[in-house]
């Protein structure tokens, strides 16, 4: 049964945005009980349609033409107050940042019972005792004290879970999930994928789900749409489009799944027990960080250990990837190798010159030897300075002549695929990709002995993070580089690592060659990390579909 | 929350203390005699007068006792004794300090009250021309001296039009009592309580009108709106909630400024107050009472930021919690 | 740098704000060149309304002075008070502030107790006390506005640069050996610059209804003619000749507004909007 028809739907931005539309011409159906994925890369317009779906379009753009007709009702062009009759009732919708999604100042079963109170649903006492049901439905544990806390209070994965008992609260017909899991660390968005699923089982519900991850909509989907700049480029069953897809956007979205490619037929790269032969480079012995936040006057503070006896040798020319989920202590294990943040005890020995002994001032000419790549590509480069300065600053620091630098900054800049032209211009007139690529300049400027790449793809397009891999890969082999590289996604890590360190909670529990980790795991916590990753049981299939075409 | 108060309180006692050493220093630091600083213009013409000065405060002695001295009166609540008025300071103060208490305790109610509900006005209304008219009143009540204000105030609405008592706290020579009394205190209360409000009115508009704008555009907003809630309900509970805790931090912010423009309405209304004191203690050059009086307004500015405090504590969980 | 300044002037308000200052300015600099004479000289019968008698717009004040001279060299005084006070007082908030940000921990502690002490005190009392006991001179008129003013500076410095500090192209200049100095110099208070800025130009407005608030007290500098003053002198004759005391207001309103449309115009203008579009 046609629960949703959207026929032709242009939606128009205000003036002055980079396009006129920021949908065009969209144009599919949703049938009862069925999922639906919408994927697309950010700027897509995948939740604009959805937006539009529920009359949630932020202010300044308006639907410009087109039908969207639910039980061949035109809900396009409603009054506000039947789209309120509609929204939360008939269609809901989760959203992607679960901590801004809740209000702050408000307990959680109160929000869940504002449903209710919407559509004059139940006594105030019905509407609680209803309240604890559904989270019990959604798995928080404890749902009778859970009804009483605050959003800050309960984890990324619990507020989720909130946030979807409130969209199931009045048994909806179509639940629209706007990246619910993008946010969440990938064994958690197994079981919201999880949760999702059984609740859509239980109550026949719709499901739109948009996201950019092809994993997921592998797991998940019985039909997919692509959309690419506001249109859709490609639609139909999920078999269809992920084995025998048409459009060049999807197949190359595919094809940019972390991992898809071939793992190293490549007979020029070393083979992985090579890597073992040459010298160590960084050697890392029994490093130790405790965080302790609050206690003021009268309170204890807490204590968090993120970073346990970590100890692992890192080899010339050789690159360790760092797995780990939030809270496991990757991304402090790296800072305080290179020291931006002290270790409490352990050594860092860098070519043979103890990191962590050093004083400040000989710390701070020893600092070019280890170089970093950040994360996030709107706050890595200063907004005021131009890229050349960017570049020339840090060997500067350290004696190299002003012209002799922007020489080589110039040179850098070629070799990271850029315009040696840009030096003269500003950070914001780069994308998020290109700007990592100047991140990765920057680091090399020094000609560092160990770069340590922090998260370095993280918040890129899949797109952009396959060129961004790929250029780091090149130059890896080019330059001979040793590298430390701290993701949370086990398929980044698979791309491009030779050996994987897997931490969790502080603690290494598993560390060895990528093949053998990912092939063979022996902890169970790596066993749960690689069964969460969305759509491993379709890889073989899609990577197969990508080569041959 | 028991320990936050404590931690407070420890606080401003420090705060206090480092206040009358800040006291002590300017008498000291102040060109001449410290003593015939403390006797005042008056005072320093007694002979006698100074000498108990000097001999109460130990002004002959090393520094450090000196200053022992001196706390040691300021913790009893001797602050000092002014010769001009032939009172203790305490007393004198003491008896002023009700009339600025209701004064400034009446244009803060005032101006938060109305700041708030111009604030939420102009922001549901962004863009008409309530929100204009709003906009550029406050715009214009913040650029406006307080004592030029004052003044226009009671020429308007006291000389011109008669409708509202000038000055004083009340109508002289009438002996009212009970509730005509409270009255009648309150008509003389309305035009300096009024303009005193009047700036700080256009600061909590401004922040209120800011807020709310502001996290109209947050998330959460957009999760109540997909529940299907009026926009009665989400301003009121989503956003109205929210919106108000930077403006309870700003009012504690205020309350020093509040307690400076006493001084200039007390002045100008004639207002019975410890500000009016200051102000004669100006002319007079009567140091005691001037040091005494700041002293009793930085403490009223302590207690009020304790209040503000705990107040938004109270309104945000996260605080309380953590 | 352009494009701010299109953006500023874009800005209603602004642009209103800086004509009526741009007027203040050329009042303050060219008026004392016509009115030559002092505006404390007596020139005519007291009490004169305005527009009566040729060559004094204004009127006279109680004393038979020339009210215009008296706005004129008022405007000057303003002025000057309002820019070097705020002015001293960034010298004192922004150090502060940068350092306790900066580096953090006990610095932190220390500096931000010290700034909390004097943001506590009820800043126009302190003033006053100040004036009483150190006698009233322009130069300590504006020592004590700059004493009051300095917390919220370096309160405003202190958070700007505890988020720039923790930027990440801060920590990769760390990384790539710069000295402390330089880091904050020219990495971390460029970006803190636009709030600062705006802050500065709300801030002489606030020194300016201090200093006026303080003449009208009789806590100015005695020997200098302030619009403050002047309506502190008109005050007991407030009946008999409003005008005396309506006019100097319009001007201290009038300057104030001026300041505050042009630091909201500049907030408006130097919020950079780095646009998240794709990731």
């Amino acid at each position: 049964m046609t629960l949703l028809e959207i026929e032709n739907l242009d939606i128009a931005l205000p003036a002055g945005a980079d396009r006129p539309l920021a949908v065009e011409g969209v144009s599919f159906t949703l049938n009862k009980g069925e999922v639906l994925c919408i994927v697309g890369e950010s700027g897509s317009g995948k939740s604009m349609s959805a937006n539009a779906l529920m009359g949630l379009l932020p202010e300044g753009v308006e639907p410009a033409g087109g039908q969207i007709r639910f039980h061949g009702r035109d809900i396009l062009h409603l009054s506000e107050d039947e789209r309120r009759d509609i929204r939360g009732k008939s269609i809901s919708m989760i959203f992607q940042e679960p901590l801004s999604a809740l209000n702050p100042l408000m307990r959680v079963g109160a929000q869940i019972c504002e449903v209710f109170e919407a559509h004059d649903l139940l006594s105030p006492a019905g509407r609680m005792a209803r309240a604890v049901e559904l989270l019990e439905e959604v798995g928080l544990p404890e749902p009778e004290k859970a009804i009483r806390a605050y959003p800050f209070q309960l984890s990324g994965g619990q507020r989720q879970r909130v946030m979807i008992a409130m969209a199931l609260a009045l048994e909806p017909e179509i639940l629209i999930a706007d990246e619910p899991t993008t946010a969440l660390d990938v064994t958690t968005q197994a079981q919201i994928l999880g949760l999702i699923e059984d609740l859509r089982r239980k109550h026949d519900m719709a499901v739109i789900f948009i996201t950019h991850d092809f994993g997921v909509v592998a797991d998940i989907a019985d039909r997919v749409i692509v959309m690419q700049t506001g249109q859709i480029v490609e639609q139909g069953p999920a078999e269809d489009v992920l084995l025998r897809a048409t459009h060049p956007y999807t197949r190359a979205l595919i094809a940019a799944i972390p991992g898809m490619k071939d793992k190293r037929p490549d007979p020029t790269a070393a083979p992985a027990g090579d890597a073992q032969q040459s010298p160590v480079i960084l050697s890392v012995s029994g490093l130790n960080k405790t965080f302790s936040t609050g206690g003021g006057l009268f309170k204890p503070p807490r204590v968090v250990h993120a970073v346990k006896d970590l100890s692992f040798d890192l080899h010339l020319g050789e690159t360790i990837g760092i797995v780990g989920e939030s809270g496991s202590g990757k991304s402090t294990a790296g800072r305080c190798i290179i020291r931006l943040i002290d270790p409490d005890s352990g050594t860092v020995r860098l070519s043979d010159v103890d990191l962590t002994g050093l004083g400040r001032q000989s710390l701070r000419m020893a600092r070019s030897k280890a170089q970093m790549i950040f994360q996030d590509p709107f706050s890595s480069l200063n907004p005021r300075a131009r890229i050349g300065r960017i570049l020339t600053e840090g060997p500067m620091a350290h004696g190299v002549p002003r012209q002799q630098a922007m020489a080589r900054a110039r040179e850098l800049l070629a070799l990271v695929g850029l315009d040696p032209a840009s030096v003269d211009r500003f950070p914001h007139e780069f994308s998020g990709g290109q700007r990592q690529r100047i991140g990765i300049a920057r680091a090399l400027a020094l000609d560092p002995d160990v770069i340590i790449a922090d998260e370095a793809v993280s918040a890129l397009d899949v797109s952009i993070q396959a060129q961004v891999l790929d250029l780091l890969a090149d130059l890896k082999a080019r330059l001979n580089l040793s590298m430390l590289f701290v993701t949370h996604d086990l398929r980044v890590a698979a791309q491009i690592c030779d050996r994987i360190m897997v931490m969790r909670r502080g603690e290494v529990v598993e560390m060895g060659p990528t093949a053998r980790v990912l092939g063979q795991p022996e902890h169970a916590y790596t066993r749960s990390l690689l069964d969460a990753i969305p759509g491993r049981h379709h890889e073989q299939a899609m990577r197969r579909s990508v080569a041959t075409q | 929350m028991i320990r936050f108060i404590l931690a407070r309180l420890v606080k401003a006692a420090v705060i206090l203390l480092a206040i009358m050493i800040f006291n002590f220093l300017l008498i000291h630091a102040a060109p001449g005699d410290p003593a015939a600083v403390m006797a005042g213009e008056a005072g320093a013409t007694d002979e006698k007068f100074i000498a108990d000065l000097r001999a109460r405060f130990g002004l002959d002695q090393p520094f450090s006792v000196q200053l022992w001295l001196y706390v040691k009166s300021m913790v009893q609540f001797d602050l000092g004794f002014s010769y001009r008025q032939n009172m203790p300071v305490a007393d004198l103060i003491w008896q002023r300090l009700p009339a600025t208490l209701l004064l400034t305790i009446s244009a803060f109610v005032i101006s938060l009250v109305l700041g708030v509900i111009a604030g939420v006005l102009a922001a549901s209304k962004q863009g008409t021309w309530w929100d204009t008219v709003i906009s550029t009143l406050a715009l214009l009540f913040y650029a406006t001296p307080l004592f030029w204000v004052a003044l226009m105030a009671s020429l308007l609405f006291s000389v011109v039009l008669g409708w509202l008592p000038g000055f004083g706290y009340e109508t002289i020579g009438a002996n009212y009592t009970g509730l005509a009394r409270a009255l009648d205190i309150g008509k003389h209360l309305i035009l300096p309580a009024t303009t005193l409000g009047l700036f700080f009115m256009a600061v909590y508009m401004r922040m209120t009108r800011a807020s709310m704008l502001e996290m109209s555009r947050l998330d959460f907003v957009k999760t109540a709106r997909a529940k299907g809630l009026s926009n009665g309900v989400i301003q009121r509970r989503h956003v109205l909630r929210n919106a108000l805790l930077p403006v309870i931090t700003l009012a504690g912010l205020q309350a020093g400024q509040i307690v400076g423009g006493a001084v200039l309405t007390e002045t100008v209304f004639a207002w019975p107050g410890i500000g009016r004191l200051l102000f004669e203690a100006i002319s007079q050059r009567d140091y005691s009472v001037l040091l005494g009086v700041f002293f009793v307004s930085a403490a009223m500015v302590l207690l009020f930021n304790l209040i503000t405090d705990i107040l938004y504590v109270v309104v945000d969980p996260r605080i309380r919690l953590t | 740098m352009l494009a701010g300044f299109k953006r500023f002037t874009r800005n209603r308000g602004a642009a209103i704000g800086l004509c009526i200052l741009l007027v203040v300015l050329l009042t303050a600099v060219i008026g004392p060149l016509i009115y030559t004479d002092s505006p404390w000289k007596m020139v005519q019968r007291p009490f004169l309304p305005p527009f009566t008698v040729d060559g004094l717009p204004l009127g006279t004040d109680a004393l038979g002075r020339d009210v215009m001279a008296g706005l004129v060299h008022g405007a000057r005084i303003s002025l000057l008070v309002g820019l070097v006070s705020t002015v001293v007082a960034l010298l004192i908030g922004v150090p502060i502030g940068a350092a306790a940000g900066y580096f953090g921990g006990i610095v932190d502690d220390a500096l931000m107790r010290f700034t909390e002490f004097f943001q506590t005190i009820p800043s126009f009392a302190l003033a006053i006390v100040l004036l009483a006991i150190f006698q009233p001179s322009l130069f300590y008129v504006i020592l004590a506005i700059a004493i009051v003013s300095w917390p919220p500076v370096a309160r405003l410095v202190r958070g700007e640069v505890l988020s720039l500090r923790s930027r990440e192209y801060v920590e990769a200049a760390l990384l790539s050996g710069q000295g402390t100095l330089q880091i904050i110099l020219r990495q971390i208070l460029p970006n803190a610059l636009p709030p600062i800025i705006v802050l500065a130009s709300l801030m002489v407005a606030t020194a300016i209804l201090l200093e006026s608030s303080l003449s009208f007290l009789g806590l100015g500098d005695p020997n200098v003619m302030s619009w403050g003053y002047m309506i502190g002198t008109a005050r007991t004759v407030i009946r008999t000749a409003w005008w005396l005391s309506f006019i100097p207001g319009i001007a201290i309103l009038l300057t104030v507004l001026a300041m505050n449309l042009i630091g909201e115009g500049l907030n408006d203008a130097l919020n950079p909007r780095l646009s998240r579009k794709g990731r």
